[in-house]
């Protein structure tokens, strides 16, 4: 199409020849603009960090479960389990279905000795279920100097466990060899073996069924009475494995919320920088267009450049993401494990799916945080202004629907609060209903919140504005309360930000420590007596309450039974226990709410109290008549219960019996003089040969739930600092940009006799005072996003409500950090400022059009 | 001819702040010829500028440049022709700040495709911007800065120029070297050359003059 006058040397080739020339423009700009570059890299790598690492801890706890449950098939294998809680498998009902065609391998498992170490045992019969890899250990990976024992004797565990185990503990297990298809804490061992570990001889707990019985075999009910068929997959005492699972599973939703939380206020961030660097280049776009670059190469270009950003980001996130993983995740396997009895291995493991999992949600996030200002550049006319107006200037008009939005959202938020498990319950399910509902809630809530902050924080300014001028007029302080006003919009992200990440931090931080101080208080209810022993049989255990009469003050048998409750929603499974009448129970039992007489009409064995769960859950109060084993008790009161996820019932000893012939009475609840307890222990240890975990003595019970506290204490924190920082971060980027645009704002300052060391304070005072401000809106949203977790969010995964309490102190040392991050963030734009010589502040006058 | 205009219509803004700036614009130019374009601040020039540069479509009329019909190109299109055939010069803003001196001279003939180095090397060279090759737009002098701008549309052997005030930010010395300069450059490759300017002075020095008045050509 060009003319023949002229001919070009050089035909132009068409994309090639303009796209590199075009993308080397827009990159020049980041190697000017290194502090920029580097604050987009970082925040959106701190997002994906933060992201990926707790996706990290929970693939590899999900891993562990999954080998768990796996563990010689068990998942896809039923079980035969006694009848009777408790109860063994007779050896002869073992015989007998073997004889009758029944293809069945004995099991036992149990927790092996303290002093040994801490670590489950699972004997199986090596004969009829070969251990996983019998014969590849025997190749490679056995220990040096045990090649000869026979595979019989040996011991397999994953090699993590083998390497935690101390040399005692060696000692006292059989020759041990690694085995990869093992969970983390688990030995596996011939049944012979671990009958003698557990001081458990001859003894079963239950029977795997290797093979359907042959056609002709007898069924199960006429050959073995006391046996019951179990389906695959519940087999591992069916109502705790199911516990576990959801219990987890609600630990994994809430550090994936956290996960989720501190990428989105790296998104502010990533927002943020991009946002500023498409502003500063808007004279860059129309000179490009101008000189003949089509729109749709432009856009190509710019995608390219900030996909290549993300791309680099996204592998130094997920690198960091991993380290985070790595650091936290023998805490997070500490509390998992206290707290649900759930294993999950120390270590991490490479998963590339995971690392490109991390890259794709840094693309995304890049993505989704540039849409805006891709979209403002398709817009933009060619021949728009050059000069960048100031960043994010939203107009007032844009303000406004914002501050809609987040009205709207708040309002959500209410009627989410008010109907929302009802309104999801029939799409998900009752429980899985709230849950939704209370995330929902907590989403709502923060965005909504979030939203309205600029108007909130514009309109206290300008109160502060005004009151200054009635109160104490003066033209530089006046100027100040404006000028801040001016800032807010290019600050307003970053302060969005640290509001989220304060909020978060008050929000949990409340939770956890509700949580923590109720739950003491609730040990020391719960665990008044000082000893609790648990014997092997009911006769053992009369003849311990014989022993102990005249020794302690106190031996109250407590019996107990696994039965089933009718509730509205039809049978649920619980524990009944059998209590007997003492002032430890009436006086120190956690009631929540219970009739007058209550605790006489469970001794007189007319009355029952139920827990919690199936209060909150199923709605069975005081006054309410409770099928328990086919008889109605009437339901006296309730009384919380941390920590269960199950139905409990206490009723007085003679009723269980008479409903549950087979209820056990091995547990004996002794109260004694507290300095007589460890005299008492070690006798009745050294008398009746007790294994050490029959005895638990109520202050090191205390002490083990205490830790498990701190472990799950220690998780929160780490995220809660790692989002603070985050956000401190984004305001850093935010002062640091807006830094550079504040020039024309201050040089008529400056020129009317203001010092730049008087600039650079006030500068430091803004920003202190948008933090305090800030953190004054963020403490009702973070008690409220307590309120959320503790009364909504809990009640549905748990079951349980927790008393919010308020720890004021706490908010003092946040208040205090969060000034600091303000100030910290504010230095290096301020010292940048007291230095700007006088020639650069004239150059904004040269500059004036 | 090289640039031809029929009846060129344009208005700027809707409703009541609608204002009708082109009523109706009729000019031609022949390659190689200089032509001084003037009229009061607000009369349209900048406007009928960006027009002929295909920066902005008419409402109505007729542009072509080197028998090319300017209405009928889509962005993409209109993009190739600035490329190629159209030399631009503001009167500020018109550099790349993140690219050095020398980037910003070659940068358009990268883009038209006609980048030769010896060229460029000649043209920093007349245009006394050699010393500062290497230094970023930030660090130049308003002067130089035009002198590059004008370098680089140069540089892109454009069949046109179109210079919007290019010296309105320069003392009169200046002005009349940068002004010397693009005539020069312009004889040298043939092109049109179109300038805006307020001076009378400079309107002069170029060999025909158009003043717009009322949205018409007089
Ligand atoms: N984007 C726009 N929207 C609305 N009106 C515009 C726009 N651009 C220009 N105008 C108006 O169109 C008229 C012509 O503007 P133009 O910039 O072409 O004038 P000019 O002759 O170049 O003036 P000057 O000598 O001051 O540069 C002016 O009244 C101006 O206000
Ligand atoms: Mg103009």
């Amino acid at each position: 199409m060009s003319g023949a006058g002229q001919s070009p040397p050089a035909p132009p080739s068409p994309t090639d020849a303009l796209f590199r020339p075009v993308m080397a423009a827009l990159l020049s700009y980041w190697l000017r603009q290194p502090l920029q570059l580097l604050t987009l890299v970082l925040g959106l790598a701190l997002a994906t960090a933060l992201w990926s690492g707790v996706q990290a801890i929970n693939a590899e706890a999900r891993a562990s479960y999954a080998r768990a449950a796996a563990v010689l098939g068990q998942d896809q294998r039923d079980s035969l389990v006694p009848t009777v809680t408790g109860g063994g498998v007779d050896l002869t009902d073992f015989v007998r279905l073997r004889r009758a065609g029944w293809r069945v391998a004995p099991v036992i498992e149990g927790e092996l000795p303290p002093d040994i170490g801490r670590l489950s045992v699972l004997g199986v019969d090596y004969l009829s279920l070969p251990p996983p890899d019998a014969t590849a250990g025997e190749a490679q990976g056995v220990i040096p100097g045990e090649e000869a024992a026979p595979t019989y004797e040996r011991a397999f565990a994953a090699p993590e466990t083998l390497a935690t185990l101390a040399p005692t503990a060696r000692a006292a297990l059989p020759p041990l060899a690694p085995s990869d298809m093992l969970p983390p804490g688990l030995l596996l061992t011939d049944i012979s073996v671990a009958q003698r570990l557990l001081g458990r001889p001859g003894a079963i707990d239950r029977l795997i069924v290797l093979e359907p019985p042959a056609v002709w075999a007898p069924p199960l009910e006429t050959l073995a009475p006391g046996l019951r068929r179990v389906a695959a997959g519940s087999a591992l005492d069916g109502a705790q494995t199911g516990g576990v699972g959801r219990l987890a599973d609600s630990f994994h939703l809430n550090l994936t919320a956290f996960g989720l939380l501190a990428f989105a206020v790296g998104l502010f961030i990533v927002h943020g920088a991009i946002g500023l660097a498409m502003e500063q280049r808007r004279g860059v776009f129309r000179t490009l267009r101008a000189l003949g670059v089509p729109l749709a190469t432009l856009i190509a270009a710019l995608l390219v450049e900030l996909l290549a950003l993300a791309l680099v980001a996204g592998l130094l996130g997920v690198a960091m993401g991993y380290g985070v993983a790595a650091t936290l995740l023998p805490d997070v396997s500490a509390t998992l494990e206290g707290l649900y009895g759930a294993r999950i291995a120390g270590g991490l493991s490479f998963r590339p799916v995971w690392w490109l999992g991390g890259l794709a949600v840094a693309l995304l996030g890049t993505l989704i945080a540039a849409a805006g200002a891709l979209a403002q550049v398709v817009r933009l006319p060619v021949l728009a202004p050059a000069r960048p107006r100031a960043w994010a200037m939203a107009s007032r008009g844009g303000h406004r629907v914002q501050a809609l939005a987040g009205l709207g959202l708040l309002a959500g938020a209410a009627a989410t609060a008010r109907w929302g498990a009802g309104v999801l319950a029939p799409l998900a399910g009752d429980q899985p209903g709230r849950l939704l509902a209370g995330f929902s809630l907590l989403a709502m809530l923060l965005l909504g919140a979030a939203l309205l902050l600029p108007t909130l924080l514009g309109a206290g300014l300008s109160l502060g504005h005004r009151l200054t001028r009635w109160l104490a007029p003066g033209p530089l302080r006046e100027w100040f309360w404006a000028d801040t006003r001016q800032q807010l919009p290019g600050l307003s992200l970053a302060l969005m930000a640290l509001l989220l990440a304060l909020a978060a931090n008050i929000g949990v931080g409340t939770m956890v420590s509700s949580f923590r101080q109720t739950f003491t208080a609730y040990l020391d209810q719960r665990l008044a007596a000082e000893l609790y022993v648990t014997a092997r049989s009911d006769a053992e255990a009369r003849a311990i309450a014989g022993w102990l009469a005249g020794r302690a003050d106190a031996v109250l048998p407590l019996w107990r039974a696994e039965g089933r409750v009718a509730t509205p929603a039809g049978p649920r499974a619980a524990t009944i226990y059998g209590i007997t009448d003492h002032a430890t129970y009436r006086r120190n039992w956690p009631v929540l709410t219970a009739l007058p007489d209550a605790w006489d009409r469970v001794a007189d064995g007319t009355g029952a109290m139920v827990n919690e769960q199936l209060w909150r859950q199923d709605g069975i109060g005081p006054g309410d008549a409770l099928n328990i084993g086919g008889a109605p008790l009437a339901v006296v009161g309730v009384y919380s219960d941390f920590g269960n996820l199950e139905g409990q019932v206490l009723i007085s000893p003679p009723p269980l019996r008479a409903r549950y012939p087979g209820a056990e009475g091995r547990r004996l609840v002794v109260r004694a003089p507290a300095d007589a307890v460890a005299g008492l222990t070690a006798r009745l240890r050294q008398r009746f040969a007790l294994p050490p975990a029959a005895l638990i003595d109520q202050a090191a019970l205390k002490a083990r739930s205490l830790r498990i506290f701190e472990q799950t204490f220690t998780v929160t924190a780490a995220l809660n600092a790692l989002t603070l920082s985050v956000a401190a971060f984004a305001i850093f980027t935010s002062l640091l940009t807006l830094s550079q645009m504040r020039l024309p704002q201050l040089a008529p300052v400056w020129a009317m006799g203001l010092t730049r060391r008087k600039l650079a304070m006030l500068e430091l005072g803004r920003s202190v005072l948008l933090a305090v401000a800030t953190f004054l809106l963020a403490l009702p949203l973070g008690l409220l996003l307590a309120w959320v977790l503790l009364a909504v969010v809990n009640v549905a995964a748990f079951g349980w409500r927790l008393p919010m309490q308020l720890f004021p102190a706490d908010w003092a040392i946040l208040l205090a950090l969060a000034v600091v991050a303000a100030l910290l963030a504010a230095a290096i734009p301020v010292r940048r400022l007291a230095r700007t010589p006088p020639t650069t502040f004239l150059q904004v006058f040269a500059h004036e059009r | 001819m090289l640039l031809e205009g029929r009846d060129i219509t344009k208005a700027h803004g809707t409703g009541e702040g609608r204002v009708e700036v082109l009523r109706g614009v009729d000019l031609a130019m022949r390659p190689g010829e200089s032509v001084a374009l003037t009229g009061e601040s607000g009369s349209g020039k900048s406007t009928l500028l960006h027009i002929l540069a295909a920066l902005e479509p008419a409402d109505s009329g007729h542009v072509s440049l080197g028998g090319q019909d300017l209405g009928k190109l889509d962005d993409r299109g209109r993009a190739a022709l600035r490329r190629r055939d159209i030399g631009l010069v503001f009167q500020q803003f018109n550099l790349i700040p993140s690219l050095s001196v020398a980037d910003n001279l070659a940068f358009q003939a990268r883009l038209a495709g006609r980048h030769e180095p010896h060229r460029i090397a000649a043209l920093a060279e007349r245009l006394g911007l050699t010393s500062t090759l290497s230094r970023y737009p930030e660090q130049l002098s308003g002067g130089q800065q035009q002198r590059v701008a004008i370098g680089r549309a140069i540089a892109a052997r454009p069949r046109l120029l179109l210079a919007d005030e290019p010296t309105g930010n320069l003392d009169e010395a200046s002005a009349d070297g940068v002004l010397e300069l693009m005539r020069e450059l312009v004889a040298e490759t043939g092109a049109g050359f179109l300038m805006v300017t307020h001076s009378e002075r400079l309107a002069r020095r170029l060999d025909r003059r158009l003043r717009l008045h009322a949205g018409r050509l007089a």
